[in-house]
Formats: C-alpha cells, structure tokens, sequence
C-alpha cells in the first residue's frame, strides 16, 4: 500500500500505533470490567476511565507544547512528565 | 438483578466510524505527518523534527492572532448574550406575533456565510453602502478599508447581525418551557419584573444560555468566512483571526510545515475549550 501522499515518517506511524494499542486497551479494559469505572475524583465530577485517558491524552499534548516553549526542543523529559501526569490522572481524578 | 451488558449494537456504528476516518481522522494524521516535515513541492518530504511547532509558539504573529481571536469571541459574547436574552423576553409568547418573529429571527441564520460577508461589505461601502454612505453623509470618518477600528465595528456589528438570532431562539425555546404555575406562583408572591427573571427565568434558561455561550465562542473562535469576505484580514493584520492567518501561511504562502504545526495547536485548543464546556454543561444537568 502506498502512503506517500500522507507523507508518514517512522516516529509518527509510531505515535498512532501507540494510541491505536491505547484505544484496544481501554476496549479490552471495558471487555474485562464493563461500567467504565465512574468515580468522583480531584476535580470534583463523575469521571469514567475513558475520561481519564482523553484528560491524560490532552494534558500531555499540553505538557510537550508547553516543555517546547519554555524549556527546549529535547522532549524525552516532556515524555516522562506526561506518564508521570498519566499515572496522576487515573490515580486521582 | 444483575444489569445485562451487551455491546453488540456498537457494530451498527460503524458505517459512521468509517466515514468519520476518511473525512476526519486521515486529514489529521496527515496534518500531522507535515507537522514534523518540510516540503519544497514534488510531494518530497524533509524530516524536521519539532522545530516548526518551536517557531510558531515564538511566532508573534500567532500570538497576535490569537489575542485578537480571543477578543473577538469576549466582544461578540458580551454583546450577543445579554441582547439575546433581552430580545427573547420581549418576544410574543402566543398570537400571530410568535411565527412571525420567529421567521424575522431565523432568517439571518440561513443566509450562507460568504453571502453574509458580501452584504456587509457592500453594506458598509461609503460609496454605494447604506450604512457606510449614511454615516460618511451625518459627518462620521467610517471606513472600514483603511481605518482598524471601524473594521473591527463592522465586523462585529456583521457577527451581531448574523448570530444574535441564534441566542434568541435558544433562550425563546427555555423561555416557553417553563410552565405557567411558576408565573402564577410569582403573581401571588407579588414578585417584580426583575425577580421573576432571576429566580424563575434565567435558572430556566440556564442550560440553553451554556449551549448558546458554547455554540457561540467555539463559532466565534473558528470564524473564517465572513471577516475574510469584508476584510481579508486588513487593514494590515487589525482583523486577521487564528484561522484566517492559518490559511495564509497554508494557502498563501504553501507553508505546509509551519501551517500544520498551528493547525495542531489551535486544533488542542478547541479540544481543550470544547471539553471544558462539555464537562461544565453535562454537570449543571447532573446536578439537577
């Protein structure tokens, strides 16, 4: 199959190959234990599990944006900070 | 008793899912594929790493546009809602005054966009416009051509225009919701003019108002057309708004890198917005 015209590069093939495994992860999660697992966390509203990881996902594209205005091209730090903030999310929210 | 899940009925979306990925989420990736490349044509593509996302959050071209769409949005929100509201009020609740001012407000709404900028921008002409030929004519120096304030007047008295009636309609449909014992309620309380409305109608109205203010700023935030046909974004750069200056450097000047990098953050900043209100709005309904 040819994807030239979409211009795909090793790094961004990547990067949604990392969220399509997170999306058949969370299918699985939901297969396992159906309900989505509401709760009320830190920001003080119902949150299901796939609110945490859109919350997660948008926050972290936040962190790298914010990582590459302040601090500098170099964004593995910007990588660890968002897992961190990951990990904050599910864990609180 | 134990609740039967059954996920099946997922499938019937997927005809949905499929049209979805070829008109939503192929164009995205795309963009981001460019956002991290750079091209000199011949769809011959450079690696270019971050660099272009770096350059357009230095850039104070986007910051610019930016303030200038977040100003915009404030303006037309502080405008449209509070007349919205006034006009919904004073609307007829029965007789033959209800379809004829809800045809006179919903007209503005089916005029196509482009058309509605063509109509301001003749409209405000001091040569042959009607409001730019009167007010040249009562002695006020109006033209929105070459002068930055009358642009942005006209192009927020255009948006006014055009979407006050949105808000209207919205805040008339919770207005003629609410049931006529409230009413009789406040008459017997002898309640005034001024506490009706604060404590029976804007509660009422609250989560059509949340739904207009939504409607209203992600519209706002994302307008295009309209300034584009009155102004083209001048004079100089005084009503170049975040989409306008993404379809210069896209379009004008097939800057592909750069104008994929900033349609990935304008892009995160809708999201952001849109979650935000989605998130407030879904929580005043719970609370109820």
């Amino acid at each position: 199959m040819n994807l030239t015209w979409m211009a795909w590069t090793l790094p961004t093939a990547l990067f949604f190959i990392t969220i399509l495994i997170l999306l058949c992860g969370m299918a699985f999660w939901e297969f396992v234990s159906p309900g989505g697992n509401p709760r009320v966390g830190v920001l003080r509203f119902e949150t299901t599990r796939g609110d945490r990881l859109f919350v997660s996902l948008l926050g972290s594209a936040f962190i790298h944006l914010a990582w590459l205005g302040l601090v500098g091209p170099n964004l593995w730090w910007a990588l660890a900070l968002s897992v961190v903030y990951a990990i904050g999310v599910f864990r609180y929210v | 008793m134990e609740k039967t899940w059954n996920n099946k009925a997922w499938f019937m979306v997927l005809p949905v899912l499929l049209l979805v990925a070829f008109s939503a989420v192929i164009p995205l990736m795309t963009v981001v594929n460019y956002s991290v490349q750079d091209t000199f044509g011949n769809n011959v593509f450079f690696w270019n790493g971050s660099d272009w996302f770096t350059e357009i959050l230095e850039s104070e071209r986007f910051w610019l546009s930016m303030v200038r769409n977040l100003i915009f949005s404030f303006i037309i929100l502080a405008i449209e809602v509070p007349l919205g509201i006034f006009i919904a009020l004073n609307m007829p609740k029965k007789g033959w005054g209800v379809p004829v001012c809800l045809v006179l407000m919903a007209l503005p709404l089916l005029i196509p966009w482009n058309v509605v900028g063509t109509i301001w921008q003749v409209f405000g002409r001091i040569d042959i416009g009607l409001l730019g030929y009167t007010l040249s004519a009562l002695g006020f120096d109006y033209n929105y051509v070459n002068d930055p304030t009358d642009a942005w007047v006209t192009v927020i008295l255009m948006d006014v225009w055009h979407w006050t009636s949105l808000v209207v309609l919205l805040c008339y449909a919770g207005l003629v919701s609410i049931p006529d014992a409230y009413y009789q309620a406040a008459k017997i309380d002898g309640a005034s003019r001024w506490a009706i409305f604060r404590y029976i109608q804007l509660p009422k109205m609250n989560r059509v108002l949340l739904i207009a203010v939504l409607l209203r700023f992600m519209d706002s935030f994302m307008i295009y057309t309209e300034p584009f046909v009155v102004t083209g974004g001048g004079p100089g750069n005084s009503t170049t708004f975040l989409s306008i200056d993404l379809v210069k450097i896209a379009i004008g000047q097939f800057d592909l890198g750069p104008a994929a990098a900033m349609s990935i953050i304008y892009f995160l900043i809708i999201l952001l917005l849109s979650w935000v209100f989605y998130t407030v709005m879904t929580n005043v309904d719970a609370e109820r």
